[in-house]
């Protein structure tokens, strides 16, 4: 009778019955996912307050020579410096920071894929490229800030006033590519933290370097927001 | 490996056999999103000197950045890799995300025409 009723409860413990995995992923990596979901609707709500706003300004108008504090600016004529030269590089520089995401997220997966096969020393080695590749990356963001700040013959760019544009266009500027600076910041600690743990062996102890895929998968979440921000914020 | 002290064959530290590494694919991937993104960086170029028409422009550059995510979020993040019903999951929320740009988009040009066009009226 008692062996009939455990076969039963067993029968039940289908794939939401409890003890198995019913999205084949671990607990960790769910929440990593879900949380990235709910970081996708914020990065959403600011591009397309962005598009909400740039459609309700009036847009660029190519009989007006420069930029019109009336008219919403086109990001191909803001964004024309490059360090060292000073020539007129539209969206250069945006292009090889958007290169240097695509690129660290590529030794991301390396390191992932190194720690799949329990290789110590190569995860270690990708893991110190994807965060080189995250500080490229920030510093070149902070170089791009300060040249936008700068402004224009004296008019420098702030919450209040810039001289390319409507006062949004700025604000807009710093609130996007400050929130996705602030996710590569936070992505490059995670990534030393997990480097750390891994030169000290722990993933080694655990049989497991689940944790460097979880880390990844935020990482790989950064660059996937800079494809949109790159897209909409500099290309349209 | 408890049972291995004490015999010369397992005393000695064993180096443990990492297999050698399978990265075609990572690269493959780094390739398509790497033209995607020179691609881009061509029309940007050439859409003023050719006079492309701007709605064409836009249509080429989001569908190309859907195509730089869908690769990113399937290969890099695994994703075509895990359950049905996790893809599913995290895939239909974002219809949400589509009726916020089409109801957002679409509220902007009202503003746009009560701020521009409603001075217009009355000056008329």
């Amino acid at each position: 009778m008692s062996a009939a009723v455990t076969t039963h409860i067993d029968d039940s413990k289908t794939l939401w019955g409890g003890g198995v995995e019913p999205l084949k992923a671990s607990y960790g990596k769910l929440m990593m996912w879900f949380f990235l979901l709910s970081d996708t609707f914020s990065f959403s709500g600011l591009l397309i307050a962005y598009g909400f706003i740039r459609f309700s300004n009036l847009a660029h108008d190519p009989s007006i020579a420069g930029f019109s504090p009336d008219h919403w600016p086109i990001p191909e004529h803001v964004f024309t410096h490059i360090p060292f030269w000073h020539i007129n590089a539209p969206l250069v520089f945006v292009g090889f920071m958007t290169f240097v995401l695509i690129l660290s997220s590529v030794t991301m997966v390396l390191a992932v894929e190194a720690g799949h096969r329990m290789d110590k020393k190569a995860v270690e080695k990708w893991m110190l490229w994807t965060i080189f590749g995250g500080f490229v990356f920030l510093g070149s963001q902070a170089w791009e800030w300060s040249i936008f700040i700068a402004g224009i013959d004296g008019h420098t760019a702030s919450l209040v006033s810039n001289p390319y544009g409507p006062p949004a266009f700025a604000d807009l500027f710093f609130f996007i590519t400050g929130f996705h600076g602030t996710h590569v910041t936070s992505g490059v600690i995670l990534n030393i933290v997990i480097f750390f743990n891994v030169v000290m062996g722990l993933y080694e102890r655990r049989g497991s370097y689940e944790m460097v895929e979880k880390v990844g998968l935020y990482w790989h979440f950064v660059d996937l927001v800079w494809v949109f921000v790159f897209t909409f914020f500099y290309l349209v | 490996m408890s049972h291995g002290h004490g015999h010369s064959a397992y005393t000695k530290s064993q180096p443990i056999e990492i297999p050698a590494p399978q990265t075609a694919w990572i690269w493959k991937t780094f390739w398509i999103l790497s033209a995607i993104t020179a691609f881009e960086f061509l029309i940007a170029f050439v859409k003023g000197p050719l006079n492309l028409p701007h709605l064409l422009v836009v249509t080429v550059f989001i569908t190309l950045t859907l195509v730089k995510a869908f690769y990113i979020v399937a290969d890099f993040m695994h994703l075509k890799h895990e359950s049905k019903t996790l893809i599913l999951s995290l895939a239909l929320p974002i219809i949400f995300i589509l009726w916020l740009i089409a109801s957002q988009l679409n509220e902007g040009s009202y503003v746009f025409d009560a701020i521009h066009n409603f001075h217009h009226f009355l000056t008329k």
